[in-house]
């Protein structure tokens, strides 16, 4: 499904380095990215959606070799394969909890936006337990809601692939859990990719496997 | 609804207060020179259009922004006066149709013209109701003012009294109104029209009162002199020209010196029209005759210098406000970064987002361009009316 391989990644001007000489992630697999601060966890998740470019080696995805990609390319896989749940949510403060679950089709044209679409969005928010506050404002609704509503948001387009950048890093003990539980829940039920980073070790045991980023991190000295 | 225009009709509508201000400030920044400019076009075309059917205007010396400016919009201007007799010699040349103005008094606020039928004709005045003038202590008033103060034919209006606290002054008339005249975008749409004779009632020259026996009404009788009786002050005079007193109305006086305000002429052609200029060029004329255009132009001249300061000081302000909103601009794309970011890393194209940013300016321009142009129209509307308050009274 994720193939890496010989893969470099640095960031202009930076002592950053990350390489990954074999990773391999099979579809449906849910796996934890663990690591310490600034090891590149972040950065292998906006590499795995195409938004990051490798300076070397191989990188596959759903079968498509993403360094391949020009920009509009890269931008249909993203649409079409990836969902992505942030740890400060990312959610549009002036648009009210449908319009943010409904925002991935309203700022690509390559969504279309129909009947069906509403009636999923209606569903997943049942589902997370949301869709109470559809016509509420997003400062009216608990952390824990607002994670679960950028949940809905990733999982609307029905991606292939679900990319949790700590989502559970601002949220208290028994929302963490049942954050990672409706991740893992629904990415089992559309059958799914998971890829979620943590830093909370007690959220581990769910997964299938953990990958600690930090083997793949060096950092360079500069001259 | 497309994607585009929800996220920025939501956006607007969740920052109200924000919203509001930047259409404001645009509206104002636009709207100065906007109404300015078109003021100005309306002005221009308004005066211009007066002034060239008018071709000439006589008067005493003294200002001539004041001559052509009474004589044209009935204006309030301390005009020397000149006399009939000026009337009758312009008449006897042959060389232009002279209609005399006499411009002295006002009725309920209203410019009253004391003039002859010739003024009707030459405006090409129409009586949309009633008819025109018949006798003595009628008059005709314009459209606007008839709408403005409610009167039709058959009702009555009264002149205003010049000073109230001088008592050897002029008595108010009460004037029967006998027709009201057809719209026709000008001055005379806010004018009340009366004959020299009433006008000249108005300012005391003429009277009418009770006819007086010497031998019956002694406390009447100022002084006896061979077949004629001097009235004294106790007369009671009337204040109003009905059927009955007309005929006591009389005049004091030779009707060439009675005075006016200003002639206008129509000269018969071209050559009588320069013989005209040249006859009141001389330095001992006691009259000056202007060309109404040339001195509306020289009145543009100012208005047109006084715009120029207008725009100088109004470019100056839409530069600060434009660098103020270029400012709002930018602080608002940098407190919007992550939602950019967001945007993208959900399959936005970078294209997309700044589209989004475009229409909200876009939104805000437009809506306030549509501000602008309503108040425009509404402007054009009053547009002759504030510029002649600015510029002429």
């Amino acid at each position: 499904m994720i193939r890496l391989q010989q893969l470099h990644f640095r960031y202009p001007q930076s002592t950053f380095r990350l390489n990954i000489p074999e990773l391999e992630i099979k579809a449906a697999e849910r796996i934890a990215v663990i690591g310490p601060s600034g090891c590149g966890k972040t950065t292998l998740l906006n590499l795995i959606s195409g938004i990051l470019i490798p300076d070397q080696g191989t990188l596959i995805s759903c079968g498509i070799d993403l360094k391949t990609l020009n920009d509009s390319q890269r931008r249909a896989y993203r649409i079409s394969k990836i969902g992505f749940v942030f740890q400060e949510f990312e959610l549009i403060d002036y648009l009210n909890v449908r319009d943010n679950i409904l925002l991935p089709y309203f700022i690509n044209g390559t969504l279309q936006l129909d009947e069906s679409v509403h009636a999923r969005a209606q569903e997943l928010a049942a589902s997370m337990q949301i869709d109470q506050y559809f016509s509420s404002r997003i400062d009216q609704i608990s952390q824990g809601e607002r994670q679960r509503v950028a949940i809905c948001r990733a999982l609307l387009p029905q991606p292939q692939i679900l990319l949790a950048d700590e989502p559970t890093g601002n949220l208290d003990p028994a929302n963490k859990r049942l954050i990672r539980d409706l991740l893992l829940e629904h990415a089992t039920r559309t059958n799914a990719t998971l890829i979620m980073v943590t830093h909370d070790d007690r959220l581990l045991d769910q997964f299938e496997r953990t990958i600690n980023i930090e083997r793949f991190h060096e950092v360079v000295e500069t001259a | 609804m497309n994607g585009i225009l929800r996220l920025t009709f939501r956006y607007l509508a969740y920052n109200k207060l924000k919203t509001i201000t930047l259409i404001l400030c645009v509206s104002l920044a636009l709207l100065l020179p906007v109404l300015l400019q078109f003021g100005v076009v309306q002005f221009e075309q308004d005066l211009l259009a007066r002034a060239r059917s008018t071709p000439l205007i006589a008067g005493a010396k003294g200002s001539r922004f004041d001559l052509a400016l009474q004589s044209m919009y009935f204006s309030r201007a301390e005009l020397e006066p000149t006399t009939m007799q000026e009337v009758e010699s312009i008449q006897e040349t042959g060389y232009a149709l002279p209609i005399p103005l006499a411009l002295r008094f006002t009725a309920q606020g209203a410019p009253l013209v004391g003039t002859t039928l010739d003024y009707f004709e030459f405006r090409k005045l129409e009586i949309e109701k009633g008819t025109s003038l018949r006798r003595l202590g009628d008059c005709v008033i314009g459209a606007s003012l008839a709408e403005k103060i409610q009167l039709k034919p058959g009702d009555r209006l009264m002149s205003d009294p010049l000073n109230v606290f001088d008592l050897s002054g002029n008595y108010p008339l009460k004037m029967r109104v006998v027709g009201v005249l057809g719209k026709s975008g000008s001055p005379d749409d806010d004018a009340v029209f009366v004959d020299l004779k009433t006008e000249w009632v108005i300012s005391g020259i003429g009277h009418g009162h009770q006819s007086i026996n010497a031998a019956t009404d002694k406390d009447l009788v100022l002084k006896q002199e061979d077949q004629r009786t001097i009235a004294n002050a106790a007369v009671p005079q009337f204040n109003e020209v009905t059927e009955d007193n007309l005929a006591s109305f009389h005049f004091h006086g030779q009707s060439e010196t009675f005075p006016i305000s200003s002639i206008i002429l129509v000269p018969a052609d071209e050559k009588s029209e320069v013989l005209l200029l040249g006859m009141y060029d001389a330095e001992n004329s006691v009259l000056q005759l202007i060309r109404p255009t040339e001195i509306v132009n020289e009145l543009l001249e100012l208005v047109f210098r006084v715009k120029q300061l207008f725009d100088m000081n109004t470019l100056l302000v839409s530069v600060s406000v434009g660098l103020l909103l270029a400012l709002i601009f930018l602080l608002s794309l940098r407190l919007r970064k992550r939602e950019r970011q967001t945007m993208f890393q959900l399959g936005s194209s970078r294209s997309t987002i700044w589209k989004l940013q475009l229409t909200e300016i876009a939104f805000i321009l437009g809506t306030s361009l549509i501000i602008v142009f309503g108040i425009a129209v509404v402007f054009r509307i009053y547009a002759y009316q504030i510029m002649r308050f600015l510029f002429i009274e």
